[in-house]
């Protein structure tokens, strides 16, 4: 076997793709976020639909988009692979257990929270990307140029009040599973400093309310605004 | 004090095991929780019983030889060894269930005994300092700073007792392990087989099935001795570094 492989398949190797693969998907959250808000601009949709359209065409954003879908599948195999191990690790369950004495309840689910986040990946792609990128969109008209019209599509999802609750309460999901991934993948790739820790816990804390909200309040607004 | 004990029993590690109920009475909150152990044991030889077994040594809390997972939580509800834990940590009427600790890696003998030698393996892989050292050197001859020589003694402070293993949800013994790395790296004296010692103590850690680190943080807060869990984060750097730069293919 050689260095390389060894080291992919050594427990230490394969929570190092689990954290930078989490960290990459973290960033990932920030600029979707950042694209996402433009849906709530009052001009009818035109500065998300120009994004949209801006995303779509740029080749480097292709080449991103590849490698955000690669990162995703590497930390769901991943995650299979050492969740299967930590299991297969103690055979014979203990009878009483007491972890909420000795760790946080997200810290111990992050399989569970993990999974819940993937399918409502899944649903999230069938109703928005794969519907963009392959069904019939309607379309929108500015300076005489054609856009897709994107904005159409999500406010029309989001006038159905089970989507938008389908969606605030996964996000919920995702702040539970950031509130412990942020600053593990730190401490996993050997980053833990007395100065430096502390201020990576807040961080993390902070931004794993801050994101899902912002997320979440982007379905509620625009539910409101339809009604 | 009259309590119930739930006390795992089984035959030998072909055995399936299950728990069993035992009533002891008129316990002293001045015993320690192993002596409670030995009235039991006690009774249970007057009357043709086999004893519950058990292990212990020097019932100091230094040894590293007692376990027991009492009630959710390995060496019981105090921070510290089985050994120094004491009755006055529970109360007249008490239910206390007693189990092995629970790993792959760490296969039950009999009873409440588990087989540790993975533990010895891990450190026979590269918890050693194969170079001569010399005698005792004169004090400050060694070009090391108090805070770094701290680190070292706390990482050190490990009795390898397996609490870590046994409070992780994953079986994990990478709190173990990255003790025993630490306290080498840090110090002068195990510079010449640092990276070697990190690759190969990591390996053999995974080939005797330990769980995966997931970070809960359990085994810090479990620990007798208190090892911090900042060791593992110096583990995986150790790890890491030696990878990218030793000459091992």
């Amino acid at each position: 076997m050689s260095w390389v492989s060894k080291t992919l398949s050594s427990t230490l190797g394969q929570k190092v793709l689990m954290a930078l693969t989490g960290l990459f998907l973290i960033l990932f959250l920030v600029v979707h976020l950042a694209g996402n808000l433009q849906l709530l601009f009052p001009d009818g949709g035109e500065s998300f639909n120009k994004y949209a359209a801006n995303m779509a065409n740029n080749p480097l954003i292709r080449v991103v988009s590849i490698g955000n879908f690669a990162f995703i599948l590497i930390h769901v195999i991943y995650s299979i692979i050492l969740t299967k191990r930590n299991k297969q690790s103690r055979p014979v369950a203990y009878a009483v257990t007491k972890p909420s004495t000795n760790s946080a309840w997200a810290s111990r689910n992050m399989g569970i929270l993990g999974t819940i986040i993937l399918i409502f990946l899944l649903v999230h792609l069938k109703g928005f990307y794969y519907e963009i990128k392959f069904g019939s969109v309607p379309m929108a008209s500015y300076d005489g140029e054609e856009y897709k019209d994107v904005f159409a599509i999500v406010a029309n999802a989001y006038s159905n009040i089970l989507y938008v609750a389908f969606y605030v309460v996964s996000m919920g999901f995702l702040a539970f599973h950031l509130s412990h991934g942020f600053a593990s993948a730190f401490q996993t790739l050997g980053l833990n400093h007395v100065k430096y820790s502390p201020l990576i816990r807040k961080v993390g804390l902070g931004f794993s309310i801050l994101i899902p909200a912002l997320f979440a309040l982007i379905p509620l607004v625009m539910f409101f605004q339809n009604q | 004090m009259n309590l119930t004990l739930k006390i795992w029993r089984q035959k030998n590690s072909a055995d399936k095991g299950a728990l069993k109920e035992y009533k002891i009475s008129n316990i002293s909150e001045d015993m320690s929780f192993l002596e409670m152990l030995d009235v039991l044991n006690e009774e249970l030889s007057e009357k043709g019983e086999d004893p519950v077994h058990f292990d212990h040594d020097c019932r100091e809390g230094i040894c590293g030889m007692c376990s027991l997972y009492i009630d959710g939580k390995p060496h019981g509800p105090q921070q510290t060894t089985t050994c120094q834990l004491h009755m006055r940590s529970f109360k007249d009427g008490d239910v206390i269930t007693i189990e092995p600790w629970r790993a792959k890696s760490f296969p039950v003998l009999k009873d409440l005994v588990v087989d540790r030698s993975s533990f010895d393996r891990i450190i026979q892989a590269g918890g050693y300092v194969s170079v001569n050292t010399g005698g005792v050197p004169d004090a400050n001859e060694i070009p090391i700073s108090k805070s770094i020589a701290d680190l070292a003694m706390d990482a050190a402070q490990c009795i390898g007792c397996g609490a870590c293993v046994a409070a992780c949800k994953n079986a994990s013994a990478m709190l173990f392990t990255s003790a025993k790395i630490s306290q080498l790296a840090l110090l002068p004296q195990g510079q010449v087989e640092r990276k070697i010692r990190a690759e190969k103590m990591v390996a053999q850690m995974d080939a005797e099935g330990f769980g995966a680190c997931t970070n809960t943080g359990a085994c810090e807060a479990e620990c007798p001795k208190g090892i911090s869990i900042t060791n593992i984060a110096r583990m995986n750097r150790e790890y890491f570094s030696a990878i990218a730069s030793s000459d091992n293919v």
